[in-house]
């Protein structure tokens, strides 16, 4: 299948094979030092491991390695097999998870010298996010300032799960760098590990802990929204990545209603909830959860109530469809033809394509 | 379409005397009425001593950080509505006289299923004084409500993280026998599918009794999966997330498939969530069944045949016609009504559905649900 037309793919995985080997040349001697003198390897995140089927579709595993390793196979299987213009990389090795904050900042920088040099140099319908050390906000903002300048990077990375909830203002220093260079938060499924995946506690299944990822997603959304964030950064968009689609609705009647109900409480939130929604996040659309007919389909979007929320992901290598169309089943037409060009362009304004 | 909205359940007095002989009224069986003690000596006489003297010189020991209120203050004096408060004094929810008069009576409540959470009975640290309180207040509710006004069901509280004191808890009421369910804790130790618990789903199911779970709780984990909110309006909406996620765990643990005549209610967590929920579930099944293969059947078809939800809060999307959506999706069979008497978040089973209802359907989601589900 070729690609003709602009079909930006919002949301794919390369994979770190270690630290003590791909990231190895773009850490400093001290950390090189560190890294093999204490082994320090080994950082896929708990979310996805490798041999577990959502980590990776049966036919996109290489014969080495994890999936999502091999550039020329991610090639085959994100522009030849799906039909990408472009894709948008998010590496989810664990730097973000590190508890020592230098480790992380350490860790995070070789992760995007090692992208930009080994991916994005190599094939130019590429992009990625910064991947940003949240476990110290002030090392996140140094980070994003020394990529910024380079447009390749078109978003900064954020684990759905952390240490503490993404509205935060220990945290506004990263939205007000994020805002300034035009990039977009990305929230990607994933966690820290440092609390159970909800309040009901730690759950047997990774299945459980997948499911309760989207509970995680409404929660940010809610903190960014009540501490304030979009007031005071009113250009700053936020995209959910892998959060799953179709509870937006239902959440958005909560949140409106809950608002509505409490609302003294955070005076400087003035619009209701869903139009902040609407102006301010977005939603990749692998997984898209959704009814299992086209009817009930439409009726999601309509209830959603814009069309310049969804941004078309495949999530490859991750296994979420079979085949060769990475389009969620029955969407209507009108809203394919914005998720593919229109609204992820709108969405990463750093992203400038080739003619 | 206003007058389909608001039309009331009830009919004037009036028009029902000329309507009386044409058709019975719908009388209503809510869910979700929460009395509330009017003195703590009320429970002494529940009470050993060695209890009583407990609950005065160490009072509750609950995983938050204040003594005298909740950790995020509700948007109102012990979340009431404003016109709750009894006359005679005292907290709302602790007048039987002024709840008949301002709820029972006027909205024609047949049966009021009652679910207690003064002193947060399920999140007591030390799970022996929990035991006790728990007890005091299930046999609290039979002498103070349920014997002063039968329309009045009491609920078992056993609080799952001591199983054992649960199981003696529910058998001891068990012969009692004017229970109507048997009432865990959302937030506690761990997720409910874990094996822990099971012992008492055994229990529930020989005695044909509803596992009820009412929202609330403090079970030390934070109220979202991405941390603590700063405030109160963050973590009402949690509730629908604890929800979500022990729906998932039952499922997936397989409750329905080992305990298949086992009946899940969830209390306050509302029914927006539910479709996505599923959808999701459904959705990565294929993906994980190796990880879960104790179930035989896509999750979505357990939730549809064991699990019943209240109303309250009911959402309120812009467009009514999504309102009937969601109905459609959930299952009218499903859906049990319940106003939360006396809270400020109260549901009025007269507006509270802003969409069209056959007459079936209210029957279904007033009254018959309940009735087949409590057989009160």
């Amino acid at each position: 299948m070729a690609a003709t037309a602009t079909r930006i793919d919002c949301d794919i995985h390369p994979a770190v094979g270690g630290t003590r080997t791909t990231l190895l040349p773009y850490l400093d001697d001290h950390w090189k030092e560190q890294v093999v003198s204490r082994a320090i390897d080994g950082l896929d995140l708990n979310s996805y491991p490798p041999n577990m089927p959502l980590s990776g579709r049966a036919d996109w595993r290489p014969e080495h390695g994890k999936p999502g390793s091999d550039l020329a196979m991610v090639q085959r299987g994100a522009f030849e097999q799906l039909g990408a213009s472009h894709a948008i990389c998010n590496v989810l090795y664990g730097a973000q998870a590190v508890f020592d904050p230098y480790m992380a900042a350490a860790f995070c920088k070789a992760i995007n010298d090692w992208i930009a040099a080994e991916w994005l140099a190599r094939d130019s319908r590429l992009r990625a996010s910064i991947v940003v050390p949240m476990q110290a906000p002030d090392l996140a903002v140094e980070e994003i300032e020394r990529r910024a300048g380079d447009t390749r990077f078109v978003s900064a990375l954020v684990l759905a799960q952390g240490e503490t909830l993404l509205g935060r203002r220990h945290y506004w220093p990263v939205y007000q760098a994020a805002e300034k260079h035009k990039l977009p938060i990305a929230i990607h499924a994933g966690s820290q590990y440092r609390g159970a995946p909800s309040s009901i506690g730690w759950p047997s299944y990774r299945y459980e802990y997948y499911l309760a990822e989207a509970q995680a997603f409404q929660a940010q959304i809610l903190s960014l929204i009540y501490e304030g964030v979009f007031g005071k950064f009113p250009g700053l968009k936020v995209v959910l990545m892998e959060s799953g689609v179709s509870w937006l609705p239902a959440f958005m009647w909560r949140a409106n209603k809950t608002w509505r109900g409490v609302r003294v409480e955070v005076p400087w939130v003035e619009r209701e909830p869903a139009a902040i929604i609407r102006d301010h996040i977005r939603v990749t659309m692998q997984p898209f959860d959704g009814p299992p007919d086209a009817a009930g389909v439409a009726n999601i979007i309509e209830q959603i109530g814009s069309d310049k929320m969804f941004l078309f992901a495949s999530d490859y290598p991750h296994w979420q469809f079979d085949g060769d169309d990475a389009m969620p089943p029955h969407l209507p037409a009108s809203i394919v033809s914005r998720m593919c060009a229109d609204n992820p362009l709108e969405t990463f304004p750093r992203l400038k394509l080739a003619a | 379409m206003s007058d389909v909205i608001d039309r009331p359940i009830l009919k004037e007095e009036a028009s029902l005397d000329k309507e009386a002989s044409a058709q019975s009224r719908l009388r209503i069986i809510d869910c979700d009425v929460h009395p509330s003690i009017h003195a703590q000596s009320d429970l002494y006489q529940f009470m050993p001593k060695r209890w009583q003297d407990h609950l005065k010189t160490y009072g509750s020991h609950l995983r938050t950080p204040y003594i005298g209120t909740t950790p995020y203050p509700r948007s109102s004096p012990l979340i009431a509505r404003r016109d709750a408060w009894p006359p005679t004094g005292g907290p709302p929810g602790s007048d039987l006289a002024f709840m008949q008069k301002q709820h029972l009576d006027p909205l024609d409540v047949e049966y009021g299923i009652l679910q207690v959470l003064d002193h947060f009975i399920f999140s007591q640290q030390n799970l022996e004084f929990g035991a006790a309180i728990q007890r005091a207040i299930n046999d609290w509710q039979l002498a103070f409500w349920s014997d002063r006004d039968p329309r009045l069901k009491a609920s078992i509280l056993a609080g799952q993280d001591d199983t054992q004191l649960a199981i003696v808890e529910i058998e001891r009421c068990a012969k009692i026998g004017r229970y109507v369910q048997i009432n865990v804790c959302p937030r506690a130790n761990e997720p409910l599918g874990r094996r822990r618990y099971w012992p008492i789903y055994e229990r529930a199911q020989e005695l044909g009794l509803p596992l009820g779970i009412h929202v609330g709780g403090y079970g030390g984990h934070a109220p979202t999966g991405g941390g603590w909110p700063s405030f109160y309006v963050e973590e009402h909406q949690s509730n629908a997330h604890t929800v979500a996620a022990q729906l998932t765990s039952l499922v997936l643990e397989g409750i329905p498939e080992r305990f298949p005549s086992l009946k899940i209610v969830f209390i306050e967590g509302g029914f927006g969530w539910i479709p996505s929920a599923t959808w999701r579930m459904d959705r990565h099944f294929e993906q994980f069944r190796s990880e879960v293969p104790h179930l035989k059947r896509r999750p979505s078809e357990y939730v549809k045949q064991h699990f019943w939800f209240t109303t309250q809060p009911i959402d309120e999307p812009d467009e009514a016609r999504h309102l009937r959506s969601l109905i459609d999706w959930v299952g009218v069979d499903r859906l049990l009504f319940s106003s939360d008497y006396p809270h400020w978040d109260f549901d009025d089973p007269r507006f509270a559905f802003k969409t069209p209802l056959t007459e079936i359907e209210r029957g279904k989601i007033f009254n018959s649900n309940a009735r087949a589900l409590y057989k009160p």
